[in-house]
């Protein structure tokens, strides 16, 4: 087990820069994921990592050990695919025996830790079988034990629960998170979907644009984004913009937001996030940050309500509730918004 | 059903009140294949088949000589033993032809079906097809150029080697199959490069991700997963290569005597069709017999 360090790392297509200076460590057993939209450069940091695409600058090391110019087949890397990528020519037994054979592991020996693999991911009894004839999940399973039985230094995995149906992908999820406790990998996971990011990992990295824009546990980058790019891609923000004033913030409408948090120089612009299920409609008129804005649309989602307000200047604001009691705001309807300060974040833009 | 109807009004514009019945499924088959059949059974079966009857005739049914149904056609591999001679021979050349072609063809699938730069693919593959567009015979007499003594091969070598004696091997069973491994080739390269387009890339990354080098890689993955390619250019080499009388005859001269030379003249110099015919149909059951000893390897190739 050993820690993932990228330094300096840049990559080019012709002219397109799709990585720019890269720096950033995965620590040994960590659980980081790559979150970003498609085109922000996160596959292609996890194939410079796994070797498939060498950098034009900067260096990779694994375990210490810098592995710029060794090809894949040297980096002792596990690595999982969206498209499962088993050898469909082989059984089960065989495609996660594949690797053991490269490390002159056959026979009884080989044997025992594939099967000792497939326990693992708990499809014993399968290993006679051919890959088709294995359901999706089954067949990651498969492609999981295949990684995990050679014993890599990391774990590579490119967005391996994409093709899997919501339940499968949340069993997936749990599944994944018990082996990689249990075995203490370092583990690097390329995904855009952010729910799964939070989930299972304890740093998720935010790539826009070819750079890691945050980097952090998964509630510091909820709780206290750093740009406008971090709030909005992970989860939902609204936005307010404003004029710093005394330490706090002063909207064009004249409302005046308080902020715990650092806030720029007075007199500067500022632009504020507030997550949208931070807000909550106020009937009293205690101290506060307070917003008065009209019902535009309701979203109604069973256990979820979505309202979106339009302010009297047509600012727009998100407003997400849980359906406590039935009773559902009128679209139409106008309410006063609350929120602490504290759940109010200044961002760079 | 009924958004089915209401497709079609709305099509048709809904106040045609008339209900098309929906042509049977079998009509559509059959109108369908019925042009293709029609026509193999006009240009192939029925040639075919008057070979076939041909095959058991005294004599060529064009001259005055009463025609006799005889078996003896069939009795020439016994009659005149030189002609196993012969059928080993050409068997042989399609052996190493189709070998040869195998080993080129598959390797050059590879690069091929991996040159992912630019244009590059495009550019190799027409680069690949070019000969083909060629006539087969100007392909043919320009080895000839090549292979003969003091032809370019010979230039070449000299050039460089000055002492050397003539490499030229014109009318050797080499320079056969030399011919014929460059006029197959191409269909050996596209059956191989189909099947090797179909493999995912994560596969091939996969396999390189726990540990396997180039050669495991091709061997281990590309070669059984393009078996199905591999399979069927190697029929569609090995078939017309066995029958073969142009390579041979031009390239083969005095030693280029193949099965497919002696069938060339029953029809065209000994004027003995019905042997001729005779001869290929036995080359035909030859065929048949080798891919049906080898139908379990073919299938578990295909299917792979």
């Amino acid at each position: 087990m050993t820690n993932v360090n990228v330094n300096a790392v840049a990559k080019t297509y012709g002219t397109t820069p799709v990585l720019t200076d890269i720096s950033t460590d995965f620590p040994e057993g960590s659980f980081t994921s790559l979150l970003g939209p498609s085109g922000s450069g996160k596959t292609t940091l996890l194939r410079i990592i796994a070797g498939f695409i060498r950098p034009d600058e900067g260096k990779v090391s694994i375990g210490g050990r810098d592995v710029t110019h060794v090809p894949v087949w040297g980096r002792n890397i596990g690595m999982m695919f969206q498209s499962y990528a088993l050898f469909p020519h082989m059984t089960i037994a065989q495609n996660v025996a594949f690797g053991l054979g490269r490390r002159g592991i056959h026979g009884a020996e080989a044997r025992k830790q594939v099967d000792a693999a497939l326990e693992m991911v708990r499809l014993p009894g399968f290993a006679d079988r051919m890959p088709k004839q294995l359901s999706g999940g089954q067949q990651q399973r498969v492609a999981l034990a295949r990684a995990m039985v050679i014993k890599p230094s990391v774990l590579l995995l490119d967005e391996p629960l994409s093709a899997l149906d919501r339940r499968l992908r949340q069993e997936m999820q749990v599944e994944l998170l018990r082996i990689q406790r249990e075995t203490g990998l370092t583990t690097i996971f390329v995904t855009h979907d952010q729910e799964e990011a939070l989930t299972l990992s304890d740093k998720v990295a935010i790539l826009d644009k070819g750079r890691i824009v945050q980097i952090g546990d998964p509630e510091t980058v909820y709780e206290k984004p750093l740009t406008r790019f971090a709030a909005e891609f992970l989860g939902d923000s609204n936005f307010l913009q404003g004029k710093v004033e005394s330490g706090a913030v002063r909207l064009a409408d004249g409302t005046v937001v308080h902020v715990t948090g650092a806030l720029p120089a007075d007199g500067a612009q500022a632009t504020l996030a507030v997550r949208p299920e931070k807000m909550f409609v106020v009937k009293d008129t205690s101290p506060g940050n307070r917003l008065t804005a009209r019902i535009t649309t309701v979203i109604y989602a069973g256990q979820a309500l979505s309202y979106i307000l339009e302010t009297a200047d047509g600012m727009q604001v998100k407003l997400f509730a849980q359906n406590r009691d039935g009773n559902l705001l009128k679209q139409g309807e106008t309410v006063v918004l609350g929120w602490s300060a504290d759940h109010t974040v200044a961002v760079a833009d | 059903m009924r958004s089915d109807t209401i497709l079609n009004d709305a099509a048709r514009g809904s106040s045609d009140p008339r209900q098309r019945r929906p042509i049977p499924a079998w009509v559509a088959t059959t109108a369908l294949l019925l042009p293709t059949y029609g026509w193999l059974t006009l240009a192939v079966l029925l040639p075919l088949l008057t070979m076939f009857v041909f095959s058991f005739m005294s004599a060529t049914p064009m001259g005055k000589t009463p025609i006799v149904f005889t078996l003896k056609h069939y009795r020439a591999f016994i009659d005149q033993p030189y002609l196993i001679n012969i059928a080993w021979t050409s068997l042989v050349i399609g052996f190493w032809t189709t070998l040869l072609c195998a080993v080129f063809g598959f390797l050059a699938a590879v690069a091929l079906a991996r040159a992912t730069v630019g244009r590059m693919r495009e550019t190799l593959l027409v680069l690949l097809l070019l000969p083909f567009w060629t006539n087969g015979l100007v392909r043919v007499f320009s080895w000839t150029m090549v292979l003969r003594e003091n032809g370019f091969l010979d230039g070449v070598v000299h050039m460089l080697l000055p002492d050397i004696g003539s490499v030229s091997f014109l009318y050797t069973r080499y320079a056969i199959v030399l011919g014929l491994v460059h006029g197959y080739l191409p269909y050996m390269i596209l059956t191989c490069y189909i099947a090797l387009s179909t493999i995912d890339d994560a596969i091939i990354e996969a396999a390189a991700s726990l540990g396997a080098r180039w050669w495991t890689i091709l061997l281990r993955i590309l070669l059984p997963l393009a078996a199905p390619g591999l399979i069927s250019g190697a029929v569609l080499t090995f078939v017309p290569v066995i029958g073969s009388f142009m390579e041979p005859r031009i390239l083969g001269g005095k030693v280029g005597v193949t099965m497919g030379t002696v069938i060339e003249d029953q029809f065209t110099q000994a004027f003995n069709w019905p042997l001729g015919a005779a001869l290929s149909f036995t080359l035909l059951a030859v065929v048949l017999a080798i891919f049906a000893t080898f139908s379990g390897v073919l299938r578990r190739g295909t299917t792979a």
